[in-house]
């Protein structure tokens, strides 16, 4: 490692802090392109196997090489903006979707040492980021002068905005138990406890003691990414595709791997917040990266399951849910945690 | 100029651009838009000045659920821009005069020795978060102000709450009763009309 510093010194001079940190961005946001793409096969598949059929099996092995035609083909496409449209706004919609995807990853951590900037409000900084990841769908579905896009832009604008509160409430009870917004720091706080101390240390991760938050916490991750069975937005059988309707090639696809990139991310932040990061889940192996992105696969694994499973929520349904089942959980589980701490009872010390 | 200063001026020209953007867009959807830069812009401000928890909070609830809510409003008003702009000339005094009074009181608030903190002051000694020391000052020295704010929030919100509750919904449970005794004459009008024609 230090030789590749010491190369890099020589090479770019005083410029090689600002090389190696793009260097880190790409190391980042590479595998993870790749992860979207065979996200999209991993769907595929597992749906397939779960409705009794075989899924993409043509285009190499196991079907392995389809995403990479699929991308080539969109990228081949013709981009078409509608004559009725804004054509700015139109054009800008599909990066802002796409940025805050990417940029959440900046503080999003691997291990303890391995984060491309470990700052003290990471966590604020997660959830200020991914808010803005609605405006790309709205203004997508604004600036395409449709009607199926509009409607499916105010239906997920609505849904976004209503379960982002009862995500910071569960956010909050983490950040309680673990004083600190720090997500290294929350990690760390998770391997702390009764249960750690006794090799049993998936026991003492935040999912066992918060509970209600976790689940709260992981529907309204699904939900905040529009997927299934809260697509509402895209409600192929109501409003065609909802807001990217009007998109084409490459424009669409720049949605498509928000939406999955934004999957990708929620897992890391579950995996993080609530199941260790990239603790062991037994004493007697090490902890390393490859628990954290097992434990992601498994997360991303329960939203395919959901997609195959859930039929879509009616709109007042999903309202319903959000605002007068999960808000209450989320107001009363604040206090109850707040007691624990304060009682003798407390098993964060 | 070091790196800093130069961070601050581009911040700032965007800044100032987005905000005279904001009142002079012609489209209201843009203007907000350019609102949202704005927000997002002093976010970057206020994180150059070392006060990352109000920055990310900036953004956090101006730009990632306000102006949501507002651009939603924005998009589904019908704004007809001529009528809106029918009365420019007639309002443009009363709005100058109140404009210039309000940046009048900004100038005297600002300039007061209230605000004149020094800047060694304001820093928060290392190894403790601005997240935690802003959470120490506003339940311990500033406790009331505090819930005062808080409760007229709440009033503010009781009064939206009240302001748009339209009574108890009537119950959508039939009464088979009544449903037999419904007449033709009450569920349909068969209305006489002249052909349009063109």
């Amino acid at each position: 490692m230090d030789a590749v510093m010491n190369f890099g010194q020589g090479i770019f001079g005083g410029a090689w802090q600002a090389v190696w940190t793009l260097l880190k961005i790409v190391l980042i946001v590479a595998p993870l392109m790749l992860g979207v793409a065979y996200l999209t096969w991993a769907e595929r598949k597992v749906i397939g196997y779960m409705q009794v059929r075989i899924g993409p099996n043509r285009v190499g092995p196991w079907g392995l090489i389809q995403p990479i035609a699929d991308g080539l083909k969109l990228l081949l496409k013709e981009i078409i903006v509608p004559s009725g449209a804004n054509k700015a706004i139109f054009i800008i919609a599909p990066m802002l979707a796409i940025a805050p995807a990417l940029a959440a990853w900046a503080v999003v951590p691997f291990n303890d040492t391995l984060v491309l900037a470990n700052i003290d409000a990471s966590l604020l900084y997660i959830m200020a980021i991914t808010s803005m990841g609605v405006y790309g769908i709205i203004l997508s579905g604004w600036a395409s002068n449709s009607k199926y896009a509009f409607l499916g832009a105010m239906r997920s604008a609505a849904q976004m905005v209503s379960y982002e509160i009862s995500m910071g409430f569960s956010l909050i009870c983490v950040l309680m138990v673990s004083n600190s917004l720090n997500l290294v720091d929350i990690v760390k706080a998770q391997d702390q406890g009764a249960f750690a101390a006794w090799g049993l240390g998936f026991l003492s991760w935040n999912w066992l003691p918060l509970l209600p938050m976790f689940l709260v916490y992981l529907i309204s991750g699904v939900a905040e990414t529009n997927r299934a069975p809260f697509d509402l937005s895209e409600g192929e059988s109501e409003i065609v595709a909802g807001f990217h309707v009007e998109y084409s090639g490459m424009a669409f696809a720049i949605f498509f791997l928000a939406e999955y990139a934004n999957m990708i991310l929620i897992s890391a932040l579950t995996s993080i917040m609530f199941l260790g990061g990239w603790l062991s889940p037994v004493g007697f192996l090490p902890d390393g990266i490859l628990w954290l992105f097992a434990k992601m696969a498994f997360v991303l694994f329960l939203f395919l399951w959901f997609r195959a499973t859930f039929p879509r929520y009616r709109y007042d349904q999903l309202m319903r849910l959000g605002w007068k089942v999960f808000l209450p959980i989320c107001l009363i589980w604040l206090p109850v945690v707040g007691i624990w701490m304060m009682s003798p009872l407390n098993i964060w010390k | 100029m070091d790196f800093q200063t130069f961070v601050f001026f581009a911040l700032s020209a965007i800044l100032v651009f987005a905000g005279l953007r904001v009142i002079t867009a012609r489209n209201p959807v843009h203007a907000a838009l350019y609102l949202i830069l704005a927000f997002f812009t002093c976010g970057g401000v206020w994180a150059l000045l070392q006060a990352e928890f109000l920055a990310i909070a900036i953004i956090l609830v101006y730009v990632g659920a306000v102006m949501v809510l507002f651009l939603f409003v924005v998009m589904m008003l019908d704004i007809n821009m001529d009528r809106i702009r029918q009365g420019f000339w007639n309002y443009l005094p009363l709005g100058a005069v109140l404009g210039l009074l309000m940046v009048m009181e900004m100038g005297l608030v600002l300039g007061s020795k209230y605000f004149q903190v020094p800047a060694a002051d304001a820093l928060v000694p290392a190894g403790v978060s601005n997240t935690k020391a802003i959470g120490e000052l506003m339940f311990t020295d500033y406790v009331y102000p505090f819930e005062l704010a808080s409760i007229v929030l709440l009033v503010g919100m009781i009064a939206a709450i009240v302001l748009t509750h339209r009574g108890p919904r009537p119950s959508k449970n039939t009464n088979p009763n009544q449903q037999v005794f419904v007449k033709a004459k009450d569920r349909i009008r068969v209305l006489q009309m002249p052909v349009e024609k063109d």
